[in-house]
């Protein structure tokens, strides 16, 4: 009895668990029963059991409601999809003013508008292009086609590649010195002999509209949600959702409403990168201390003046971690959008895959990262740029950048117009190394996956299949002999006892959905795969993380290497992995493994790096050794901040299991895939995006809600 | 009366979601507790007083007391629920937003207790930030604000940012950013509290030399009663929202208005604070020494001179002229007497 007294929670999750196996072991799998009954809609049986709601036809096999609960929601995808239909062909017909034909057209609004966005998306999109490499879409748009025809001269010429990188040059060494410009330099003669020049600059058109302008919308969104509780109300449930859901998920709802192309992507890369940056927009307003506040007033600002010289600089910090996410996001979803057609880096990465050409998707794969990592510092370097007041400059030196930059578009221009004459035949080099003509390392290095495969294929195999029949299949199985009662007595259990009632009802039901949906074992195979993800995951990271806290350098070392790893696109992190397991569960599970294993890295560092100093001479006073101090101290005290992290690798492993369905998968990711190209697939990929949502939502907040009442029973706020 | 700077009459601030009401309910007679039950917070409660020109008012009180919830309401960095103020007969909450911010960047400056300099600017840039903001073109602004850098003794920083500064180096760049626009009314919110003793100290030496030669109206708010008596021309002594006793130093520690304000002048040195004039006695045809001293003499200064004396010494002016009468039993009185006063 002093026992329970001392430990009622410990009780409750003893109690919970032993009801949890009581429901497994009570109820028997039924004789019917095999994985995959989700595909309910696509094939018909005379077994199956049928339901009409709203017009919509929902076809399940039916079977004991404790086992597997039936498809209540199945109706809520065709729904979707119908009402989406209904939106775009003929709700709100109007008369539009069409240029070209010079006469009224009827067309729904909603159709007009979305085609209006995506001329306009297409236009900026073309207009960079045409900079990069030269093109007449941007002269038609403000002429006509006729007029091009007749006057063949007029058409931007397109930069040579030795402009581009002297500019990228002079702009890496103007925002933060010499180590930069040499960096920018090596980047852009990496992809231009390496013949990615065309395709990287498609994609660097792609980001340099998709982030300034997720950049400019999530500023804005997260300064109105500052300003207005009621605007932060409205958008909160929607921040945390796309917090979750995975960036696959959007692609399809987006093919219907925009069509395919690049600025389909660009509008479906602001949908996924705007969400965060609201979100640290809003937490850096939050944090201004209310007396800078007061100063900027006492200084007399007016509204402007306070959010834009006083606000918005104070709250940089958290904003350029805004902007980072930013640049990440664009660089995973100019990979993801290849799927939908865009054109650039992202579409030959995802050709090589498909080809199994490594060496392709390496070099590919390669450009982006280093692309994505040279944004990214120049970004932080913008920011952080200072002025010299004090310079007495004279004319040249105030304006020596733009004398630099004119100067090389003088020589660089003269460079390829002696290039023409030079290169008669063929090319002109010193324009543009074309696709093929570049020096290609992917022979050696799909040689060098042969060699691997020669050499090691019978350790990779026995491991490989140890793996998937010793661990994987079993676990799998596992997770499958859960009756669905059981499963929502544990969620919505672990909810009661971490946060109360409240918990209890937002964990239940966000699980309840998706059991309620036609996909209940699809979503159990992907939180299987999550899950293993997630646990090998955090014991690296978790371990890591600890060692290199030891040491000073190793600790900043650490912390660079999760900066540069988390800038790769997440699409990067398949490559090596076909490269050694091919088209395997295997591959997914190590690619999420790696990919997860940097927020529980990086937080374990912060978490640690969190304890205040005092506490460790205090601790150092009291005579620890470095393994108490690590245990009695450290620990304890970093543990929220580390489940933070771990919050993070769930979310992480997540999108990664999501992408992984490209490799093949049987999870919600697969059906994601297939939606892609599914006609009617906008309704099916938006609730399957939903559902995996709810699965990172669910873990999200029994982890946040315990990680803030530990730190209220700390007393670290 | 006219040339009271700023001039408060009845102000009240009270925090809570139907503040106003409660306060037209309570009929000019506020009672913390009662608000307090009904979810309301008394900040300021029926302020009355003035400031004139050049006069240093320091408003002492602990924390809570609704100090720095008065000087916000004066700088009006929050409304007053109820009464009226007055910046130079000009009534402070009928003014709109752009009179508002036309006020503050010609007429008010502002120091803060955790200095609230902007981190993404240098010292000079933080100085010469209100100057920027009213639209002096950047070059002028800069200079302007090297004269102030200069001023307050940081000649030679002017490019560190905040973060590189010690705390005292932070407030004087707090202070010369608050004296950039040249403003006659100068605030300061318990600017030095957050310094060590020995900054402090200095802090406040060089907070005197300015005020010498600036001559500004300032309201100044502290919780340290010894910084009050040092720097204040008047204080006022604030409790629960209530200005409990607004006087001299000199009167407040002579006579405590509420046995709260008693408790603070307790263990106050008086020959520190108090001057020859508030102790002397009119002059009557007696014996005088041939010592005189003069009248706005700290007691400290000269009790060992007059306690040579056997006679009364006379009290003089700037002008030689015999204004009152000292007796050495007086200052023996005054200061070992007690902590009653003796009258």
């Amino acid at each position: 009895m002093e026992l329970i007294k001392k430990n009622p929670k410990l009780f409750q999750w003893l109690f919970l668990i032993t009801v949890f196996f009581f429901l497994c072991f009570a109820i028997e799998v039924p004789e019917t029963y095999k994985f995959i009954r989700g595909q309910a809609e696509f094939i018909k049986d005379p077994n199956q059991s049928t339901y009409t709601l709203f017009g919509a036809e929902v076809r399940y096999y039916a079977f004991d409601v404790f086992w597997r609960l039936p498809p209540l929601l199945g109706w809520l995808p065709i729904w979707i999809n119908d009402s989406l239909f209904f939106l775009m062909n003929e709700w709100m017909p109007m008369e539009f003013w069409n240029e070209s034909t010079q006469s009224y057209k009827t067309r729904p609004l909603v159709l007009q508008l979305t085609r209006n966005m995506t001329a306009f998306m297409t236009f900026l999109i073309e207009l960079i292009r045409e900079i990069m490499l030269g093109g007449v879409q941007t002269v038609v748009a403000f002429t006509s086609w006729d007029w091009i025809d007749a006057n063949p001269w007029a058409k931007l010429p397109g930069l040579p590649w030795t402009i581009v990188t002297a500019g990228a040059v002079i702009l890496g060494y103007n925002l933060s010195g010499k180590g930069l410009a040499l960096f920018a330099g090596i980047v852009m003669i990496y992809i231009s002999i390496f013949g990615q020049w065309k395709p990287s600059m498609q994609t660097l058109s792609f980001i340099l509209v998709a982030a300034p302008l997720s950049f400019v919308f999530g500023l804005g969104l997260g300064i109105a949600a500052f300003k207005s509780k009621r605007v932060e109300k409205a958008l909160s449930p929607i921040l945390l959702v796309m917090q979750t859901m995975p960036q696959y998920a959007v692609l399809v709802p987006a093919i219907v409403l925009f069509g395919v192309g690049d600025h389909a992507a660009v509008i479906i890369t602001m949908v996924v990168a705007v969400p965060p940056m609201i979100l640290l927009t809003l937490l850096g307003l939050r944090g201004i201390p209310p007396e800078v506040i007061e100063a900027g007033r006492m200084s007399g600002c007016n509204n402007w003046q306070l959010m834009f010289k006083v606000l918005i600089p104070t709250a940089r910090r958290d904003i350029l971690i805004g902007v980072n996410q930013v640049i990440m996001v664009c660089f995973s979803m100019a990979v993801i959008s290849a799927f939908i057609g865009a054109k650039g880096l992202g579409f030959n990465l995802l050709l090589a895959l498909n080809q199994l050409n490594i060496g392709l998707a390496l070099e590919a794969g390669l450009c982006i990262s280093l692309i994505a990592i040279l944004l990214d510092k120049m970004s932080l370097a913008w920011a952080n740029k200072q002025i010299d007041y004090f310079g007495n400059l004279t004319f040249f030196e105030q304006h020596k950048n733009g004398l630099c930059f004119a100067g090389v578009v003088l020589v660089g221009t003269v460079l390829a117009y002696v290039g023409s004459f030079y290169f008669k035949e063929g090319f002109n080099y010193l324009y543009e190394v074309p696709h093929n003509k570049g020096i290609s390392t992917a022979d050696f290095w799909n040689r060098g996956v042969d060699w691997i495969w020669d050499t090691f294929f019978y350790t990779l195999k026995i491991f490989n299949t140890w793996l998937i029949t010793e661990v994987l299949q079993p676990m799998r199985a596992l997770y499958l002999r859960m009756p669905a009662v059981a499963t929502l007595v544990l969620v919505i259990g672990a909810g009661y006892i971490i946060g109360g009632v409240r918990s209890a009802f937002v964990v239940g039901g966000l699980t309840l959905f998706i059991a309620l949906s036609p996909w209940w074992d699809r979503a159990l195979v992907t939180t299987y795969m999550a899950t293993f993800g997630v646990i090998i995951s955090c014991i690296i990271g978790f371990t890591v993380g600890t060692l290199c806290f030891q040491n000073k350098h190793t600790t900043s070392f650490m912390l660079g290497v999760c900066d540069i790893f988390q800038t790769f696109p997440s699409f990067v992190y398949l490559i090596p992995v076909m490269m050694l397991f091919g088209v395997t569960d295997t591959s997914v599970l190590i690619a999420v493994v790696v990919y997860a294993t940097i927020p529980a890295t990086r937080y374990t560092i912060e978490g640690l790096r969190s304890v205040p100093a005092a506490l460790h001479d205090a601790a150092s006073m009291s005579g620890v050794t470095k393994i108490q101090r690590l245990m009695k101290i450290e620990f304890p005290l970093a543990f929220p901040h580390m489940m933070l992290g771990l919050n993070q690798t769930i979310v992480f492993a997540l999108f990664m299991v999501i992408i992984g369905a490209f490799i093949g998968t049987e999870d919600l990711g697969q059906y994601i895939l297939k939606a892609l190209s599914d006609k009617k697939g906008a309704g099916i990929g938006l609730t399957l995006g939903i559902c995996v949502a709810f699965i990172g939502l669910v873990f999200d907040h029994l982890i946040r809600t315990w990680v803030e009442q530990r730190k209220k029973h700390l007393g670290i706020v | 009366m006219t040339n009271a700077v700023i001039k408060c009459d009845s102000v009240y601030k009270i925090f809570g979601a139907n503040a106003k009401k409660m306060l037209q309910d309570a009929n000019g007679n506020v009672d913390a507790k009662t608000f307090q039950d009904n979810g309301c917070i008394v900040g300021v409660n029926n302020a009355s007083f003035e400031v004139s020109k050049g006069e240093m008012l320091v408003v002492m009180g602990l924390s809570g007391s609704g100090k720095s919830t008065l000087l916000r309401c004066i700088s009006r960095l929050t409304d007053a629920t109820s009464g009226k103020i007055f910046i130079e007969g000009q009534n402070l909450l009928s003014l709109n937003n752009k009179e508002l911010i036309d006020l503050r960047r010609n007429k008010m400056g502002m120091v803060f207790q955790s200095f609230a300099l902007l981190p993404h600017k240098t010292v000079l840039e933080n100085i010469a930030f209100p100057l920027q903001i009213k639209g002096i073109e950047d070059q002028e602004s800069i200079n302007k604000a090297m004269d102030m850098v200069k001023l307050v003794g940081l000649d030679g920083r002017e490019n560190y940012f905040p973060r590189e500064l010690s705390g005292g180096q932070q407030q004087r760049v707090g202070i010369a950013r608050s004296l950039a626009v040249e403003p006659d009314i100068w605030f300061l919110d318990e600017p030095f509290s957050a310094l060590d003793p020995l900054i402090r100290k200095e802090m406040q030496d060089e907070f005197l030399r300015l005020q010498e030669k600036l001559q500004k109206t300032i309201m100044f708010i502290t919780h340290d009663f010894d910084e009050a008596l040092k720097l204040a021309d008047r204080i006022a002594i604030m409790k629960d929202g209530i200005i409990e006793q607004l006087d001299t130093p000199a009167n407040i520690v002579l006579n405590p208005a509420t046995e709260y304000v008693r408790k603070f002048t307790q263990e106050v040195p008086r020959e520190k604070v108090l001057k020859i004039e508030d102790i002397m006695e009119k002059p009557h045809n007696e014996n005088l020494s041939d010592l005189k001293v003069l009248k706005n003499e700290t007691i400290e200064n000269v009790a060992e001179k007059i306690l040579t004396q056997e006679k009364s010494v006379g009290v003089i002016d700037e002008n030689n002229q015999i204004v009152g009468t000292v007796h050495p039993s007086k200052i023996i009185n005054t200061v070992f007497g007690g902590k009653k006063n003796s009258d």
